[in-house]
Formats: C-alpha cells, sequence, structure tokens
C-alpha cells in the first residue's frame, strides 16, 4: 500500500438553506492512481472535488493532504490542479497563454515557460497550436488544452470534474484511452467526477459509488461490477435482473419459487435478500434444459449483441444478453452457474460486506 | 413575410429620420453658413483660431475624464459587491431609482444641500470645520456630475459580472493566482467590456453637460456645453453654436471608435490566419 496524498475524514457539508451535500465522508487517496467518482447528479461528487481543490469548505471533517490538514488553505496554495467540466480556459488569452498562466505567475524564466508550456501541448497532442484563440477550437481541442494547463504545473493530484461529458460519443472514448495513458505515463494521482458508469469503469483503478451525499461502494472496477452492495449500486453500475429471494442457508438461495445453488453466505437462515444476475452471465438454451425457463417478449439489436426481454411464468421480466438471436415469442431456457448468482442483503454497510466477502473468499 | 417586416420598421425610420438625421444635417446647414444665409467656413476658422475655444475644448475633455475616472472608481467596486449579494434585485433598484427622478430636481436638491445654510454645512460647523464654500466650485460640480452619472457606469459592469463564469476566477485560483493577481488577470480583463460600455455611457454626454455647469459649478467652469447653450440663446449666432455642435459630435465618434476597439482587431487576428493558412 502507497502512502495517501489526501485524505478526507468526516467530511459533512451543509448549504446555508439547509441542505446536506455530503454526509460524513472518509475517502483515502493513494498517490499516482486513477480514482473516478461515480453518481447521478446531485449525489455530491463535484462537491468532493472542489473541496479538495479549495473553492468551497467542508461544514465538518478534516480534509488531510500529505498527512497535513489543509481545510484553511486557498486554492492557490493547494499542490492540485482542476480540469473543469466546461473547460473554463480564459478567453482573452491565447491557447499559449492559458497554458502558461500557473508558470508565469510562479515567475519561472521565460524560456522554461516557453520548453514546458510547448512539451505539455505536444503531450496532449496539441502541437503547433500555441497562437490559436479559444474561439477557434473545437470541444476536443479545448478538453486538451485544459489538460494541458492544469499538468504543465506538474501537479500532485489532478482534478478531472466531467471533462468528457460534453464531447461526442467517439471523441469521448478516444479521450478515455488518452486520459488512462496520460495518467499511468505522468504517474499523477487523477480523481476523475463522472455519471457515466462505462467511463469510471473503463479508466479507473478504483471507484466511489456515490448517491445523496455518500460514498455507498468503493473498489476496483471489477469488484464493484461482480459484487454490487446494494440495489441502487447493481442497477447503477451496468445492467441487471435484480429479484427478491430468501436466503435458505448459505450457498443455496430461493428465487422465483426455486432453489439455487450460490456463492454467498454469511447471512441468517431465511433472510430476505435480492438477487443480482447479470443479463451477460444468462446463457440461452433449450427450454427442457434450462434452470428458468423465459418466453422471449422483444429483443433489439444493439450491434455486438441482442438484447432480449423474456418473462418467465410469474410474470417477471428477464434482461439477456446474447450473441445470437432467438425466435420471438418462443420458449427458451436460461442457464447461469453459481457464482453469477449475486445475493445482496438489504441495508448492509460497506464495512460489514467487505468483511463477509473477505470471510467467504477465504473458505 | 418580408413585406410586412418592412411595413414594422416604418415608424422608426421615420423617427430616425425626422429627430436624428434631420436635426444632424441642419446643425451641419447652420454651422457652414452665415447670418444671411451665404455658404461660409468662417465659423470653423474662428474655432481653430480662437485660443477660447480650445480652452473650452479642452475644459471639456478635461471635466469629462475626471468625471468618467471618478465615476468609473466608485462604480467598478460598487458593482463587484453588487454581484456577490443576496438581494440583488432590490440593491439594483435602488442603483436605478434615482434616474427616474429629473436632473434639474437632483440639482436643486444639491443646491439645498450645499448651500450657505444647507445641511452639509451644518455639519461642517457641527464638526468645527464649516462654514465653507461648496456649491459653486469644481468639487461640488465633479461630485454632483459624478454622481448623476454612477448608475450608467454601474449597470454596464455589472451586467458584465455577472456573465463572467465564476470558473474562470475559481480556474485562475487553481492555478496558483492570489485574488488579486485573479482580478488583474482575469475578472477585470474579462469584465473590461462592461467598463467600455459604461465610460461611453458617462464621457459622452459629459462632454456637452451644461446644466449642471451653470447650477453647481457656478458658470466657473465651462464647457463646449455650456458654449452652444450661449451662442443659442444669449448671443443669437447659431451658426458657431452649430459648429460647435458639430465639433462635440466629432469628438463623441472619436470616443467611440476608440473604445469599441476590441472587434475590429478580432476579425484583423482572423484575416492574417486566413492569409497565412
Amino acid at each position: 500500500m502507497t502512502k495517501p496524498i489526501i485524505e478526507l475524514k468526516g467530511i459533512t457539508k451543509q448549504y446555508d438553506d439547509g441542505f446536506v451535500a455530503l454526509s460524513k465522508i472518509n475517502m483515502t487517496i493513494e498517490q499516482g492512481k486513477f480514482y473516478s467518482l461515480l453518481g447521478p447528479s446531485g449525489s455530491g461528487k463535484t462537491t468532493i472535488l472542489r473541496i479538495i481543490a479549495g473553492f468551497t469548505n467542508a461544514t465538518e471533517g478534516q480534509v488531510l493532504f500529505s498527512g497535513q490538514q489543509i481545510n484553511q488553505l486557498p486554492p492557490n496554495q493547494r499542490k492540485v490542479n482542476t480540469v473543469f467540466q466546461n473547460y473554463a480556459l480564459f478567453p482573452h488569452l491565447d491557447v499559449f497563454d492559458n497554458v502558461a498562466f500557473g508558470l508565469t505567475l510562479q515567475k519561472r524564466p521565460k524560456q522554461e515557460v516557453k520548453k514546458r508550456v510547448l512539451d505539455a501541448l505536444k503531450l496532449v497532442q496539441l502541437p503547433g497550436y500555441a497562437n490559436r484563440e479559444i474561439s477557434e477550437l473545437s470541444g476536443g481541442q479545448q478538453q486538451r488544452v485544459a489538460i494541458a494547463r492544469a499538468i504543465v504545473n506538474e501537479p500532485e493530484v489532478l482534478l478531472l470534474d466531467e471533462p468528457l461529458s460534453a464531447l461526442d460519443m467517439k471523441l469521448r472514448q478516444d479521450m478515455q484511452y488518452e486520459l488512462r495513458e496520460l495518467q499511468q505515463r505522468l504517474g499523477i494521482t487523477f480523481i476523475f467526477v463522472t455519471h457515466d458508469q462505462e467511463e469510471a469503469l473503463a479508466m479507473s483503478d478504483e471507484i466511489f459509488v456515490m448517491d445523496n451525499g455518500k460514498v455507498l461502494q468503493s473498489g476496483t472496477p471489477v469488484d464493484i461490477y461482480d459484487e454490487p452492495i446494494n440495489h441502487f449500486v447493481a442497477n447503477f453500475i451496468g445492467e441487471s435482473n435484480i429479484l427478491p429471494g430468501k436466503m435458505l442457508a448459505d450457498y443455496q438461495v430461493e428465487f422465483v419459487g426455486k432453489s439455487f445453488e450460490c456463492a454467498d453466505g454469511g447471512m441468517r437462515v431465511n433472510e430476505a435478500v435480492e438477487v443480482v444476475l447479470r443479463p451477460e452471465d444468462l446463457d440461452i438454451t433449450t427450454a427442457d434444459q434450462g434452470k428458468l425457463v423465459v418466453k422471449v417478449d422483444t429483443q433489439l439489436f444493439r450491434g455486438d449483441h441482442f438484447e432480449i426481454i423474456g418473462l418467465d411464468a410469474d410474470g417477471n421480466e428477464w434482461l439477456i444478453h446474447s450473441t445470437n438471436p432467438v425466435r420471438d415469442g418462443k420458449e427458451i431456457g436460461l442457464t447461469f452457474e453459481p457464482e453469477d448468482i449475486h445475493v445482496m442483503r438489504f441495508g448492509e454497510k460497506e464495512a460489514d460486506f467487505d468483511a463477509r466477502l473477505e470471510q467467504y473468499e477465504e473458505d | 413575410m418580408k413585406k410586412s417586416k418592412q411595413f414594422f420598421m416604418v415608424p422608426y425610420f421615420l423617427w430616425i429620420a425626422l429627430f436624428v438625421v434631420a436635426p444632424l444635417l441642419l446643425i451641419l446647414y447652420q454651422s457652414f453658413t452665415d447670418g444671411q444665409g451665404h455658404f461660409t467656413v468662417r465659423n470653423y476658422l474662428t474655432y481653430g483660431s480662437s485660443s477660447v475655444y480650445l480652452k473650452m475644448s479642452l475644459n471639456s475633455l478635461w471635466y469629462a475624464f475626471l468625471i468618467t475616472v471618478i465615476t468609473l472608481l466608485v462604480s467598478y467596486p460598487a458593482a463587484y459587491i453588487l454581484s456577490r449579494l443576496k438581494h440583488q434585485q432590490l440593491w439594483l433598484l435602488l442603483i436605478i431609482l434615482p434616474t427616474w427622478i429629473n436632473l434639474l430636481l437632483k440639482a436643486y436638491a444639491f443646491i439645498g444641500l450645499f448651500s450657505r445654510a444647507g445641511a452639509v454645512n451644518h455639519f461642517l460647523m457641527f464638526i468645527g470645520i464649516g462654514p465653507k464654500q461648496i456649491l459653486f466650485s469644481d468639487f461640488s460640480f465633479l461630485l454632483v456630475a459624478s454622481y448623476i452619472e454612477i448608475p450608467f457606469m454601474i449597470l454596464p459592469i455589472y451586467n458584465a459580472i455577472v456573465q463572467l463564469d465564476p470558473a474562470l476566477p475559481n480556474a485562475s485560483r487553481d492555478l496558483g493566482a492570489s485574488p488579486w493577481q485573479t482580478f488583474r488577470l482575469v475578472t477585470f480583463p474579462l469584465t473590461l467590456s462592461g467598463v467600455k460600455a459604461g465610460v461611453q455611457a458617462v464621457f459622452i454626454p459629459s462632454l456637452s453637460l451644461f446644466m449642471l455647469t451653470r447650477l453647481i459649478g457656478g458658470n466657473r467652469v465651462i464647457t463646449l456645453g455650456t458654449a452652444i447653450e450661449e451662442h443659442f440663446l444669449t448671443t443669437m449666432n447659431w451658426g458657431m453654436g452649430s459648429t460647435i455642435g458639430v465639433i462635440l459630435i466629432v469628438m463623441m465618434f472619436v470616443i467611440m471608435m476608440l473604445t469599441n476597439d476590441r472587434k475590429k482587431k478580432r476579425r484583423e487576428v482572423l484575416d492574417d490566419e486566413k492569409t497565412t493558412l
């Protein structure tokens, strides 16, 4: 474990009108990793970024930077730089002066400023754009200038506030690769705010899933995808079939009136739970061989897969991803492995959840 | 569709023709004629050769400049603070309110305040400095003129500050700028359009102030505005009055052009870009 660079301890943010944007957030950010704060709008993720950058103060709690409390430190004295949502490039300055802004304030020698600015522009693949006006740039180019302007100061942490949301799909995907690559090359800690789960899953070392001013779950993308802690996370990250169920015993769960073998345990006997099955984990087979039987209701071609909605005998909807099409109205069987079933308890805290998982993985 | 649009423009064009273009042409015509209606450039020669008129012109420019500077110094901080207040609409209303009151009434109110037996002198006597001659001084003229012009400076600056994306000052702070550096390098340059609009709205009318020069300045301050009034109403030399009017209009155009350079520059940059591409 590398040393933490930023720690948030019990951060609460309450506005004058009483609205609580963040409640008791604890977060540890390690050096050189790519973090994402993922959540719907209004979940408080941008507020966390603003507190780290120093644009707003936490009502309660501590912000530590390399172990030092920085709650009262003004933004210009913090070793973090921000890439703003709408880039916030200075319209009265050209590309060079925008990128040179921080270095000029530090009163660096002219030659050094020039070299570092041109290097930074090269790094974001905009060489030769130094003398352009901001208004002459496309959205993607402005985005790159904003990144160059931030990283040229060699911050220890780079904060990115939904920097890709204004770009079109194709450009966004390209930028995801570039950002990830940039982060690995520079070794700077990135804290990336997004509401796009695909973006977070693709780029991050670690994701914090947020809702209503709270961190619901944190972990690697694979952990969060495979073991969502609750209904909200399961629904927000990827697509899922979520059904009410009952825990009959360890490794034995009941849903849609049938008992299935599963990989989870550590719950009370007959405890009511929720069961998650990812659509891509459901395999289609003939009706007599399936663990479940559903009737195909609708089918959409999504390019790389077919999205099939089937109804079982009880009227539950099942979302299935398949590479091959099925016939509409036909009865099909669904199979899945015990590990594909993920069981979620109601109201479980993240710490308890992690402890339980660890215990049952060791077995 | 097009025709009906043009039809609705008729009142506007009539108005402009009758009350803007025609008077301007009349002034121009008057300035080039003598008392008998013959063409002459004598008025312009007189203006150019007389030190009195030169002094008046410089006086006008100087006082307009002073009024603009004072107004700007008061208005920018005021607009800046205003943009951070809670009940902005109310404060704005309070600032706009005095402009609804007739200029003459405000001038007379100040005469009352500044006169020998006025409230200000009472106060000065109370703290042991007074009474002083306040009325009919440069000081009182500049003070009242600035007071009257301030709303016209605050409003455009306030609008420019409100329209400024708050992320921009934040970005500046984020990149290491202190609050003052942020103001100097980001906030002020980006609200300069409002300052320019304000300067236009104050400087240009201030060039031709004449009522205040008389009522508050006590004719100690003679500007081109006073001269025009004098020529038209007292000496009845309409030709000379019109000449000064023309010169005043030319001055205004020059100021407009000086404060409007931004768009033009921008286009030149684009043109350069095109030729290099």
